[in-house]
């Protein structure tokens, strides 16, 4: 983070006073969200605030845009220090927002940085005339179109040393530089490269509609379907009237969408010539790969769990959560030989601990060895520490101690 | 390569119109009451079948998220908060969807909320992104002029789309941080439970979506789930926009299916490395918060969420970084901890105080004024931050250290050695890029 102060008291304006364009614009704002949440119109209103004052906030306007939204001052203030697209000091009249991050960096921007250095000066601070101040800034999302500048609202792209004076130069004369790329490109397609996107028929609008076939075809064979239903029904129970039996119901699902197989079974990764399961590829991968890097599955279960959880009444027991989550381990009725492991061996499983897997019917290595994601999550959820066994890897580690006691 | 006819963004470079009549004729709002009509239930079912992981870096099946939303309301309502923030170094593409295709994001919001019975959508966009604002508050309006969304609409179901925006903070594409920041708060995520299917947005119940999940809503309830899921590998399915920059000849985004091969990617689309195959270093595949993967590893590997993560990495945001043999790497990914201490959100103290430290120590690694048992002592402090922050930011401040180390060690020790053979104050060597 970076520490971000207001400017010195001999900059600060005296006083401050919305414009009426701003204050109409307001209530546009504080319309769009609910009743006595206008405090969310904060950072629209600062920026509009810090338009209207020669982009940048002094210290009177912070204060009156609190007032208007009945914050406190603090609040605004905090809010204000935070957001670094809020310049707490008076910049130039071109403030130049240099993206000097690793995309950008690679495609040159230390060029630019070195004209901006020599042309302008130090960072935030303003030229003589006034007219210019630049700042290095972290990504500003133009990475195809990288070096880039942003100036003020606007994007300038794909930069080299010499059109970016250029663009200083204009500036400085008053002309009106082009927009984004500098280079001709319309906006981050592969310079005369472009090989997408090429068929006519996408835009021509003769593709509008197309996509109804599929349900006309579905519906379609659901009125043939329930036709054929509805006379063999017609027949059983003209049958039925004769035998005097209960006609027999509707189908259950009729009306519903049909269901389509799953697109990645096993059978299908056969099907495509893939190995259906790859026990060996799975494991690695989880020994390289889980714990270094973005955990997405990790995530995505923790909030299946939470939800499945969420939807149990608040009185439920250990076990029946554990049931809604995963699959109870299978246990032992008693130790093997009649001697248990030392599961306190484990890392993370303590005497309390090893006395609730073993009523379990948990006793050995191997078996906490064998969990798979339904397990881990029962046992989680049962000792109430989900995630734990995760972080600390008792499968793994129970599997190291299993293959220390058979060598040994 | 996709078929054009299988492409979902059909205006990604902007060479067409972005506003709703040629938004129409590339089949945006087509009979999108039908898809309204056919009910949560089917909506729901339909981008479950489709497999669709979301796009915003952590790879969270869209459907599945979708369906946590509490069936009954309780009498608070409910929000749908798409996510435009778009600050991951390295990611461009929400932005064009935003500027040149902002019909299917409109469209999105609408068919989003009936899925989770939400009657509005708040679409947080990055304060930077001022012409997407206004490009993307014009479609805003002539959706409601035309009557496809507002309170009385043509569709039958009330929806309001609103646009907030943020004023530059990378934590606020965090989802809790970014709900923080559109209560009119710092940007400081949340922990979690509760989580914001239970209590988001001002406590109500909320689902946080990237930009491209959303816009691909439409096009993949109109051909149906079974069609997207036909594309890409098991379980990395569909098409993905991948935003190729660095040292590649023609940086680009493109629409791509699911598992392209990198080489194909950059041969096809990207006029190639930047000084042929050989002069590849390394790549960062899915934006600066992954590490790197050398080029040996990733020049045949399938771009995709599994095959990534299994060679230490992941696919994030597809913001594939390209780097050839002139980068100076170890100051290249010092600059990302500059980044990282630069954003963070300074509430958790191994974040706050690990970041910038990280940054110190590899900015010194890069000009070689270092000791070698430092090296492990840095590796030693990214173990010690990541895992132990509320949100990934300390996460994502380590592994592209961790990366460089596991895959750079001996050009650190190089380094060293150089800088102790010549000691003196400039820095070793300038970047050649």
């Amino acid at each position: 983070m970076a520490v971000r102060r207001l400017a010195p008291d001999a900059v600060q304006p005296k006083s401050f006073a919305f414009t009426p364009e701003t204050e109409a614009w307001l209530v546009e704002q504080v319309r769009k969200y609910p009743e006595g949440r206008q405090a969310s119109a904060v950072i629209p209103l600062l920026w509009r605030v810090q338009k209207d004052c020669g982009n940048w906030l002094p210290q009177k306007a912070i204060e009156a845009v609190a007032e208007r939204l009945a914050m406190p001052y603090i609040r605004v203030f905090e809010v204000a220090t935070f957001y670094t697209m809020f310049n707490l000091e008076p910049v130039g009249k071109y403030f130049v927002q240099m993206c000097g991050t690793t995309p950008c960096q690679l495609r040159g921007s230390d060029t630019i940085k070195k004209v901006l250095e020599r042309r302008v000066g130090a960072q935030s601070t303003v030229t003589a005339d006034g007219l210019f101040s630049w700042l290095e800034v972290e990504c500003l999302g133009a990475c195809c179109n990288a070096p880039m500048v942003q100036i003020n609202d606007d994007y300038y792209e794909d930069l080299t040393e010499a059109n970016f004076e250029k663009l200083l130069d204009d500036l400085a004369a008053g002309r009106e530089p082009k927009l984004g790329s500098q280079e001709g490109r319309t906006s981050s397609e592969p310079t005369d490269n472009v090989r997408t996107l090429q068929d006519p028929a996408l835009y021509d609008g003769s593709r509008v509609g197309a996509w109804k076939k599929r349900f006309e075809e579905e519906a379609a064979r659901k009125a043939a379907e329930s036709e054929a239903a509805a006379k063999a029904e017609g027949e059983a129970a003209s049958a039925a009237k004769e035998a005097a039996v209960e006609p027999k119901p509707g189908k259950p699902d009729s009306g519903r969408a049909t269901e389509t197989p799953v697109a990645d079974a096993p059978a299908q990764r056969a099907a495509a010539g893939e190995r259906p399961v790859d026990p060996g590829a799975r494991v690695a991968a989880s020994e390289e790969g889980t714990r270094k890097t973005v955990d997405a599955d990790a995530v995505a279960e923790e909030e299946e769990v939470a939800a499945r959880l969420a939807g149990l009444p608040k009185d439920a027991s250990a076990e029946d959560k554990a049931n809604a989550v995963g699959e109870r381990p299978a246990g032992l009725e008693a130790p093997r030989g009649g001697a248990a492991d030392d599961l306190k061996a484990i890392i993370g499983i303590g005497p309390a601990n090893e006395k609730k897997l073993n009523e379990l019917g948990i006793f050995h290595f191997d078996q906490i060895a064998g969990w798979a994601r339904p397990q881990v999550r029962w046992v989680g959820t049962y000792l109430a520490f989900p995630g734990r066994i995760d972080r600390e890897n008792w499968v793994e580690q129970a599997r190291a101690l299993a293959d220390r006691d058979k060598t040994s | 390569m996709l078929q054009d006819q299988d492409r979902i963004f059909t205006n990604l470079y902007g060479f067409h119109s972005p506003d709703l009549d040629a938004a129409r004729k590339r089949g945006a709002w087509d009979e999108t009451k039908f898809l309204v009509d056919q009910g949560r239930d089917w909506i729901i079912d339909e981008m479950k079948k489709s497999n669709l992981r979301g796009r915003g870096g952590a790879g969270f099946p869209t459907g599945l998220k979708w369906s946590f939303m509490p069936k009954q309301n309780d009498g608070r309502p409910h929000y749908l908060v798409v996510n435009a923030d778009e600050s991951e170094p390295g990611t461009c593409k929400d932005r064009e969807i935003m500027r040149h295709d902002p019909h299917l994001l409109v469209e999105g919001c609408l068919l989003a909320c009936v899925a989770m019975g939400a009657h509005a959508a708040y679409i947080y966009l990055r304060g930077e992104y001022v012409a997407e604002r206004v490009a993307l508050q014009r479609a805003i309006d002539e959706a409601y002029e035309a009557g496809l969304i507002g309170k009385d609409n043509v569709h039958g179901y009330p929806f309001d789309c609103y646009l907030a925006h943020g004023a530059g903070a990378y934590i606020c594409g965090e989802e809790t941080a970014l709900l923080e920041s559109l209560e009119g708060k710092k940007g400081m995520p949340r922990l979690k439970p509760p989580f914001p299917a239970n209590m988001g947005l001002w406590g109500c119940p909320t689902t946080v979506n990237n930009v491209e999940s959303i816009a691909v809503a439409g096009t993949i309830l109109r051909r149906g789930g079974a069609w997207f899921a036909g594309l890409g590998r098991p379980n990395n399915h569909g098409t993905k926009l991948f935003c190729v920059s660095g040292h590649v000849n023609k940086p680009c985004n493109v629409e791509e299916e699911m598992g392209i091969p990198f080489r194909e990617l950059i041969d096809k689309h990207c006029g190639g490395i930047r000084g042929g195959w050989d002069n590849l270093l390394a790549v960062i595949p899915g934006g600066s918060s992954v590490p790197m993967v050398p080029a040996d590893q990733i020049a045949d590997a399938p771009m995709d969420f599994d095959t990534l993560r299994g060679l230490g990495s992941g696919l994030g945001t597809a913001a594939v970084i390209v780097m050839d043999k002139s980068t100076d790497v170890i100051r290249a990914i010092a600059r990302i901890s500059y980044f990282y201490k630069h954003e963070s959100c300074g509430q958790c103290t191994p974040c706050r105080e690990g970041t910038g430290w990280m940054w110190r120590v590899v900015s010194r690694m890069a000009e070689g004024r270092a000791q070698k048992r430092e090296i492990d002592m840095l590796l030693e402090v990214t173990k010690q931050v990541e895992g132990h922050t509320i949100c990934a930011l300390g996460d994502a401040a380590a592994w592209p250290i961790q990366g460089l180390i596991r895959h750079f060690r001996p050009e650190i020790e190089k380094r060293i050695d150089d800088y102790a053979a010549n000691p003196h104050t400039d820095p070793v060597r300038v970047a050649a890029e």
